[in-house]
């Protein structure tokens, strides 16, 4: 198999370099790059030119389930399939069903959030190309990287090192996507 | 004319920290050998499992008699120790979710910590709804499950609210407290080393990569489920709460209860999470991320919901007397000057009398007067949900009725063994987990906004770590 050039990793001293780094590979045109940090920096998402997360929306679909399905499942049980009569109160009695509805409303809208973000982020990997070099397992330590990815359409490869070098790289790395 | 002196917030993080000292601080404690206290608490805790699991089994055998229900008191401590342990679980919810919306960011401290408490104090919670059943095998008809006489959950009983409510609260909760632990299980995978923890710590870590594309969602993530959570926490005690208000017992019946119910769950729960932080900064030397400062705002959390409990038992006495129910009246008489005198002297004491200590500065820094009060606190509370259930049920309307109630020494036995169930998992937390949010705190450090590095020269860098 041939090694295939996954794309080209710089290093940054600080998230104040990084950022500015960001702006520069945004200005210049890229669209598959990505900058990695120990945490969330503050005003990447601008800097990077990013789009607000769709998370938002896979939250509120799952919300709209649990809800109505919450109301189908008891309107189904207490007033279709088995109604009892408990002290002669109305078998669609809706204020009682307010809290089973509400809880079940959050469960299904907090599996949207947890497991929409980790469908979103392409979790769980078994494998990423970035995890062949070793100085990158710092980025959950104490690093922050930009690496443009070579499937970007602008991407050659000196044009991009030369880019990154310019906004101010401490390291330089090429990354394979085999070891 | 007065002038004013701006009053800069102290640094959240203590000492020279950059952002590798926060990984080695935190990241080494799962690598370096557990001191020896962890080995002697751990040989404790899972003894007293062992007693729970007894209980437990002898219980299953021979019935719900084994306790001290008796007629009227048909509630005794099982109820009590759920909402004593499920209130305990609220405080981690709180600082983790509802801190968060204020951002308050000195809770990246402690809402790990918080947050591993909340779950294994609902699993507490959760053996006694379990096992007061009596005929455990068919505990399923509480879920709306087929069963063999075709029928379905009552969904007008508050005891079905509950089950919903709990249950959501937990998975909830732990979801949350994953989502929070991926970033750093990803931090111990790339830095432990042995082979089988880069292993473990991986695999939970699902192949995290920091990169900014995950972390804009990570934090999308992380906002959404603590504005689902902080509705989820105030329903949970609420519904707790209905347990008893929806019924018609006299000091029961009172719309006081919801607010009051979630008041007194993170007054209680504040404590514990004290309780636990006073002795493992101490242990693990962390001290520089759990501050004196950390422990002062507890205090003050501490002192208002203190005082929200305080206030509501005093307007549920008021009521009783306002309301004119002659039922009502006699039963707050009752457990002020009844049999249960003892009990509700005691909650005064510990819950409204104790943490009034925190007016003074003096006593909010320190360190040994905080762990007595939480401790304390605790008690209060446990016997605060005895009061309301106990003196209410042994003594309601009929005095032909009335009966006294004693625990037996399998109630006691159930419910120090929940200590053993709670502190096996907490220790195994301690021990195998990062119990700082690693990447959390690194994200409030002055270092972490990329403008500081606009006004100081790169060689300060490494040099100043906090302004």
């Amino acid at each position: 198999m041939a090694n295939k050039l996954f794309g080209i990793l710089a290093e940054y001293e600080h998230p104040g370099a990084l950022l500015k780094a960001a702006e520069k590979v945004r200005d210049a045109g890229y669209q598959k790059f990505d900058t990695y940090s120990p945490f969330p920096v503050h005003g990447m998402d601008d800097a990077m030119g990013l789009k607000n997360s769709k998370l938002g929306w896979i939250v509120l679909v799952h919300g709209l389930l649990g809800l109505t399905g919450a109301l189908t499942m008891i309107t189904f049980m207490a007033h279709f399939d088995y109604p009892v009569n408990i002290s002669g109160k109305p078998f669609l009695n809706w204020p009682a069903f307010v809290p089973v509805t509400f809880e079940l409303t959050v469960l299904l809208s907090s599996f949207g959030a947890v497991f929409g973000m980790f469908f979103l982020n392409g979790l769980p990997k078994h494998h990423h190309p970035l995890f062949n070099s070793s100085n990158f397992l710092r980025t959950t330590d104490d690093k922050f990287f930009i690496c443009i990815e070579s499937e970007d359409t602008l991407f050659t490869e000196d044009k991009a090192t030369q880019l990154l070098k310019d906004a101010g790289a401490v390291t330089i790395e090429k990354i394979y996507d085999n070891d | 004319m007065s002038t004013y002196e701006y009053v800069p917030e102290q640094p959240l993080i203590k000492g020279k920290h950059n952002f590798s000292s926060i990984t080695a601080l935190v990241g080494d404690l799962v690598e370096k050998p557990a001191p020896a206290g962890w080995y002697i608490a751990f040989g404790i805790a899972v003894t007293l499992l062992a007693v729970l699991l007894g209980s437990i089994g002898y219980l299953v055998w021979e019935g719900t008699g084994i306790w001290g229900l008796n007629n009227p008191v048909g509630w005794g401590w099982a109820i009590v120790n759920f909402v004593w342990w499920v209130g305990i679980g609220h405080a981690g919810t709180l600082i983790s979710a509802i801190l968060f919306l204020f951002r308050q960011d000195w809770r990246t401290a402690i809402n790990r910590f918080a947050e591993a408490m909340t779950i294994f104090a609902v699993i507490c919670a959760l053996v006694f709804p379990g096992i007061h059943v009596g005929r455990i095998w068919v505990a399923y008809w509480m879920f709306p499950l087929p069963n063999q006489m075709g029928m379905w959950p009552n969904f007008n009983s508050p005891l079905l609210w509950d089950v919903f409510a709990v249950g959501t609260y937990f998975t909830v909760s732990l979801l949350f407290w994953f989502v929070g632990l991926v970033p750093d299980f990803a931090t111990l995978r790339d830095r432990v080393k042995s082979k089988v923890g880069r292993i473990v710590y991986g695999i939970f870590a699902l192949g995290w990569r920091g990169g900014n594309r995950q972390w804009q969602n990570y934090e999308k993530a992380y906002m959404i489920l603590a504005g689902l959570a902080t509705p989820l926490v105030l329903s949970v005690h609420t519904i707790v709460s209905f347990d008893f208000a929806v019924s018609i017992v006299p000091g029961w019946h009172t719309t006081i209860f919801p607010p009051y119910f979630v008041a007194g769950a993170v007054f209680s729960g504040f404590a514990m999470v004290l309780t636990l932080m006073i002795i493992a900064r101490k242990i693990y030397g962390l001290s520089d991320i759990m501050s004196d400062d950390h422990i002062e705002k507890m205090n003050i959390v501490l002192m208002t919901t203190g005082s929200m409990v305080g206030f509501a038992y005093i307007m549920e006495f008021f009521i009783a007397w306002y309301g004119a129910v002659e039922y009502e009246r006699f039963a707050f008489i009752n457990r002020a000057f009844g049999p249960y005198a003892w009990a509700y002297w005691t909650m005064m004491a510990c819950n409204v009398f104790s943490p009034q200590f925190f007016w003074s500065k003096k006593l909010r820094r320190s360190v040994g007067f905080t762990f007595f009060i939480s401790i304390v606190v605790n008690i209060g509370m446990w016997f605060e949900r005895f009061v309301i259930t106990v003196t209410s049920l042994a003594n309601d309307y009929l005095p032909s009725a009335w009966d006294y109630y004693t625990p037996t020494l399998f109630d006691a036995s159930t419910y120090i063994g929940t200590f053993g169930l709670f502190f096996t998992f907490f220790l195994l937390f301690l021990r195998f987990f990062p119990m700082v949010a690693i990447a959390e705190v690194k994200m409030i450090m002055p270092q972490a906004d990329p403008h500081y590095y606009d006004k100081h020269d790169h060689a300060e860098v490494n040099e100043k770590q906090t302004v």
